[in-house]
């Protein structure tokens, strides 16, 4: 699994010129695929591929009590597992640290910016709301799972509808629903740069990454004219210094208005 | 609401009253607390010793392990002992952290164990374990390139704040608060560490990277003095 280091030296030789392997430009992602509605008994789900790398996501929705701090409010859980399909590297068992990271970071992404509106998920006050509960499961690891995560969280969330509910029945499953989840303008948009040698990229295939030791996440959405950034995460073990931080940032506004075109595009109801 | 006063009577950009103190765990290699005002974390470090299982063991350089632990009794409804998903993100981020900073190829196949236990929280725990962790190294003598110190920076509506308590964190008037835990090392100033929650427009972000910085410097220079064996407790200090 280890990469050999000729590769490792023409990844690196090569960015510096602002080239990669596969002929892409250094903040160019690989080509997205989304397929929305593959499992009918989720009330949403999606299907993304980045490249290789694909994810499948699956919204479930319920009822619960809710938080005593937030008797009016839905809930959100996420959860990743990282299947043993993925590649040789994973083994079958609980969630791993990786997978768990993903999740939260993915958590943070749509909780932060407030995407789903969570008050409107709530059906009796302080009694009881709903709970939307997003399962990503990676199928295929071929480097950064973890954008191609959100991006099917964001695919599935936005096809989901909320079942019917009967007061003193409960939820009713099986009747056909039109309701749409409650989301709000504030979509956010999550990318990862991973630092390669001294130089930046985005969405890097499993070589890549492979020998990226410093990565940082961010989610993004845009209100008027500026870029609101709601949540960050710095990963690995290599440090990022101030320069490479604020050229993320710089960079992030780029790409935020490159990859809302995209989904754009590619994510209907 | 506009936020202009802090109800500790700080500074938009002052850090807590700071306490700590190396060798405060006989058994340990190396050992360190660190509060921030009503935070305090204890650290302690065994190794570099033998990692097992042999298969997890890295050929050419040593692993951090670290675990972080909140306390069951260290907030007010009583958290579930052991670790939990949001633990476990915490404890590998500081592994990340220390190791960027650790001269982990000199002990090859070996681990370096690190705990870290919250006994009373009140915001900022992970920046708190980091800087005790970090203490707690250089106290077991283990090579370090260089320092690295972690401060919570936040956003209380509009405003740049400094190492926030749980009551600011819980703002929620105007544009809310945001938490932005970050570290740096002590000479180069790179980022071995940061996270984000909330709301924050890129532009403004500049000046979290500059607070950042002002805080950390003076957390090195305390890490500094009580590594020297100073027992630094800056709440007796304002007391006389």
């Amino acid at each position: 699994m280890e990469l050999s280091n000729i590769n490792r030296k023409r990844i690196i030789t090569l960015l510096k010129e602002g080239n990669r392997l596969d002929g892409r430009k250094p903040f160019e992602n690989r080509e997205i695929f989304i397929e929305t509605d593959i499992s009918n008994k989720a009330e949403g789900s999606a299907r993304v591929r980045l490249g290789k790398t694909e994810v499948i996501v699956g919204v479930k929705l319920q009822t619960q009590e809710p938080y005593p701090d937030h008797k009016d409010e839905g809930t959100l859980i996420v959860g990743m597992e990282i299947n043993s399909s993925a590649g040789d590297r994973y083994e079958p068992g609980p969630p791993q640290i990786d997978a768990i990271e993903i999740a939260r970071v993915v958590d943070r992404g749509i909780r932060e910016s407030k995407y789903i509106d969570l008050k409107k998920l709530c059906i009796k006050d302080g009694e009881i709301v709903w709970s939307v509960m997003i399962d990503i499961y990676g199928i295929n690891d071929d480097g950064n799972l973890l954008d191609a995560s959100f991006i099917g969280a964001l695919s599935a969330l936005k096809v989901t509808k909320i079942p019917v509910y009967i007061e003193e029945e409960g939820i009713k499953y099986d009747k056909t629903s039109e309701k749409y989840l409650p989301l709000t303008k504030n979509e956010s948009l999550m990318m990862t740069f991973y630092k390669v040698g001294d130089n930046l990229l985005l969405d890097p295939n499993r070589e890549e990454e492979d020998i990226s030791n410093a990565r940082l996440t961010l989610a993004i959405s845009k209100s008027g004219k500026d870029k609101i950034i709601h949540s960050m995460q710095k990963g690995e073990i290599e440090s990022i210094s101030i320069k490479d931080l604020n050229k993320i940032i710089e960079e992030a506004e780029n790409v935020y208005d490159k990859l809302s075109l995209e989904l754009n595009k590619l994510i209907t109801r | 609401m506009v936020y202009t006063k802090r109800s500790d009577g700080r500074k938009m950009d002052e850090i807590r009253p700071i306490r700590a103190q190396v060798g405060i765990v006989p058994n340990a290699d190396g050992s360190a607390l660190f509060a921030t005002g009503n935070t305090i974390a204890i650290a302690t470090v065994y190794g570099p010793k033998e990692l097992h299982p042999a298969n997890k063991r890295k050929p050419d350089r040593a692993m951090i392990r670290c675990e972080y632990n909140m306390l069951p009794f260290s907030v007010s409804e009583r958290a579930k002992p052991g670790q939990n998903r949001r633990s476990k993100e915490i404890g590998m981020i500081t592994e990340n952290a220390l190791s960027a900073v650790v001269d982990l190829r000199r002990f090859p196949q070996s681990v370096i164990d690190v705990q870290i236990l919250i006994i009373q929280a009140d915001a900022g725990t992970r920046c708190a374990g980091i800087n005790a962790a970090a203490m707690a190294l250089a106290h077991a003598g283990i090579v370090m390139k260089e320092m690295i110190a972690s401060v919570s920076i936040g956003k209380i509506d509009d405003k740049i704040v400094t190492d926030l308590t749980k009551e600011e964190e819980d703002w929620s008037e105007g544009e809310g608060a945001t938490d932005i835990p970050f570290s740096l090392t002590s000479n180069t100033k790179e980022c071995v560490h940061l996270q984000l929650d909330g709301r924050i427009s890129t532009k403004k972000f500049k000046e979290v990277i500059d607070a950042a910085i002002k805080s950390c410097d003076k957390i090195f220079e305390i890490q500094k003095r009580a590594l020297k064996g100073e027992i630094i407790d800056e709440n007796k200090k304002d007391k006389k």
